[in-house]
């Protein structure tokens, strides 16, 4: 199953993840997915150094599937960080 | 409500330099996030799911207009546009930027609130029952006392590091609603036989994975002598509270493991070191701070009940919300009017900037410039003119703001749960919604009654699923959510844990499986029985069968 690494950016603790360019970005669509053991121990070990370089907390792996070109975390927690609470915010409230 | 000597102010100001300095640091990388992450949770910034959270300290629920304003602003241009009041009585804001932390705690020392322990192993903001200093069966007025010992726990050197956090609650009404059973320490203001004040001391109460109510180990102590016992209580924890396990790092499993009379026994034995110190609350420093409390400026007025008859006879919405969201105020022509934050499939206890600002001058029109947070995630006006409640109804109506469910079903404690805790298993937000929205529309919220329903997202709690009538408690199965029942759970002064029904329900079968809950109750109850009443009498088995096995309601369920 791909993978793709996530964290939280440092400076607004807003989700990012890890793309192709080496860059953080806030879309998962636009984040590198791994298909291989070895992609994936290469995107942690950037993210590892990226955590060092005090760029981000707490990368880490998370499974996605790819359905219609969107990508959509396994794991509930990681589909809410990815794309936002799943209830309306509504702001008038 | 208490405002900031010179001590107070310039202790928030300093704090607020220091703690950019501290983030300046984290974010030149010289120090890193272990050594960074104490901190920012002593300065109540958490990382969350999406961001960080910022979870502001409103002290005992007392909140001023302006004050309201400010969080308004800091919504508004820090955040996406709205807060979340939490059952700790505090506020929340989802989306901070570390860059923006430290001036938002200057925005915040500008209209003297702050954010110093609302997170953090050390004692948190205590609460207070929200109708504090107008209860009409009240005895006490516990803010005084709130105020002097939020003075003594902040950045007190001995416990700023204690096993786990702290939790203070205080009521002086025999009606509890402040839920004093279930927090670290309660404290209740009561007579003694000779009329006398005093605290009862209620210890080792808590929610969380391991829920306790609280032992009663003084009946009685002078008020004066509070801030000493509660030293005292406190240095027993900080010395023989467990530090090597986080779930057993409560007071309540140190109550537990050693007995309510021994652990009595070392906290009388250090208390009678301290008793007689400068920790005894003299007759100055109290008069000091209760000058900050005494009573605003009422009209001489008389209860208008008869001409409130005529409007509620002719509006039945007015009367409807009459009923739940209005109390008694113990100054005749005055009442005290609850602002839920519970429109059916709201999101509990959320609020926009646009509704604060109209509630902050709604505050001034009304309740003299003043309002309260309560720890079931409403708003409250203290004072307002009873002759005013009818204008005042119909501008909460214009705003959205006039539901009238306080108390009732929909008026339901919810976490955040999964949409935005890093600690939850589950969402409780939408199943809240779901709720609010099923009983609005069945037209049974009136029927029923009081009843409490609280939601939590996992095991800490923090949506009082415990002490709910009825409980429900999120967790996660094999990656999918599930829901778990109890039943019987209370939070006043008869507190009680609720009983697990049984096993998880999908989110879809929760709002089939409580009506038939209510269902079970209105069809069993003796006439204005409560749902409480109802099943201390008839047993959890009767709402089991309902629930688990409605075909057969005879069949014994396991």
């Amino acid at each position: 199953m791909a993978k793709i690494l996530i964290a939280n950016r440092l400076s607004d603790g807003l989700v990012v993840f890890y793309a192709a360019d080496g860059s953080w970005v806030e879309s998962i669509t636009d984040g590198q997915l791994s298909y291989d053991d070895a992609t994936a121990d290469h995107l942690l070990a950037a993210g590892l150094a990226d955590e060092r370089d005090n760029q981000i907390i707490d990368p880490c792996l998370i499974e996605v599937t790819e359905n219609d070109g969107k990508l959509i975390p396994v794991d509930l927690r990681e589909v809410i960080r990815a794309h936002g609470p799943t209830i309306a915010i509504d702001r008038t409230i | 409500m208490y405002r900031y000597d010179e001590f107070d102010q310039t202790l928030i100001n300093e704090r607020a330099i220091q703690f950019r300095r501290q983030i300046a640091r984290r974010l030149a990388g010289d120090i890193d996030e272990d050594q960074f992450k104490p901190l920012r949770l002593m300065n109540g910034l958490y990382l969350q799911l999406h961001a960080y959270m910022l979870r502001i300290n409103v002290p005992y629920g007392c909140l001023s207009a302006n004050q309201l304003r400010r969080l308004a602003h800091i919504a508004r241009r820090y955040d996406k546009g709205f807060g979340h009041f939490t059952t700790r009585q505090n506020i929340q804001f989802n989306w901070i930027s570390l860059t923006d932390a430290a001036d938002i705690m200057v925005e915040l020392a500008e209209v003297q609130m702050n954010t110093i322990q609302s997170s953090g192993n050390c004692v948190r903001n205590i609460t207070a029952d929200h109708y504090a200093g107008r209860a009409r069966d009240e005895i006490e007025d516990p803010r005084v006392w709130c105020e002097l010992l939020r003075q003594y726990s902040v950045l007190h050197p001995e416990f700023s590091y204690l096993p786990r956090k702290f939790k203070l609650a205080l009521t002086g009404s025999p009606h509890d609603r402040a839920a004093v059973a279930v927090h670290d320490i309660g404290l209740r203001l009561h007579h003694d036989i000779r009329g006398r004040p005093g605290f009862e001391v209620i210890v080792g109460g808590g929610q969380g994975r391991t829920p306790v109510i609280g032992n009663t180990i003084r009946q009685w102590i002078e008020p004066r002598h509070v801030i000493s016992y509660v030293e005292a209580i406190l240095r027993i924890y900080n010395l023989y509270g467990r530090r090597d396990n986080i779930f057993k790092a409560r007071i309540k499993i140190l109550v537990n493991a050693i007995g309510a009379d021994k652990f009595r026994k070392l906290v009388d034995t250090e208390w009678e070191q301290i008793r007689d110190t400068d920790l005894q609350v003299s007759t100055a420093e109290f008069e000091r701070i209760n000058a900050h409390f005494l009573p605003p400026d009422y009209e001489n007025l008389t209860d208008q009940d008869d001409e409130l008859a005529t409007i509620r006879t002719q509006e039945p919405a007015f009367d409807a919300w009459m009923c739940s969201n209005v109390a008694g105020h113990k100054v005749p022509g005055y009442a005290i009017v609850n602002i839920s934050l519970k429109a059916p499939g709201r999101i509990p206890g959320d609020i926009s900037a646009n509704k604060m600002e109209h509630v902050a001058e709604l505050a001034d029109q009304f309740s003299f410039g003043e309002l309260r947070v309560n720890h079931r995630q409403n708003l409250t006006f203290v004072d307002v003119r009873q002759v005013d409640l009818h204008c005042l109804w119909k501008q909460l109506v214009a705003l959205e703001l006039a539901t009238a469910n306080i108390g009732l079903a929909s008026d339901i404690i919810t976490c955040p749960g999964l949409d935005y805790c890093s600690l939850a298993n589950a969402r409780s937000i939408p199943i809240a919604q779901d709720l609010g929205l099923h009983f609005t529309n069945s037209g049974k919220l009136q029927q029923v009654g009081n009843l409490t329903i609280n939601i939590s997202g996992c095991v800490n709690a923090c949506g009082h699923h415990h002490v709910g009538n009825i409980g429900i408690l999120g967790v996660n199965k094999r990656g999918k959510e599930y829901f778990q029942l109890t039943l019987g759970g209370s939070a006043d002064e008869h507190a009680s844990l609720g009983i697990r029904l049984g096993r998880g329900l999908p989110r879809a079968e929760v709002p089939g499986a409580i009506e038939r809950i209510v269902d079970t109750y209105l069809a069993t109850r003796l006439d204005s029985e409560t749902f409480l009443s109802t099943y201390e009498r008839i047993g959890i088995e009767p709402f089991r069968k309902a629930v688990y096995d409605p075909v057969n309601p005879s069949r014994r369920v396991a």
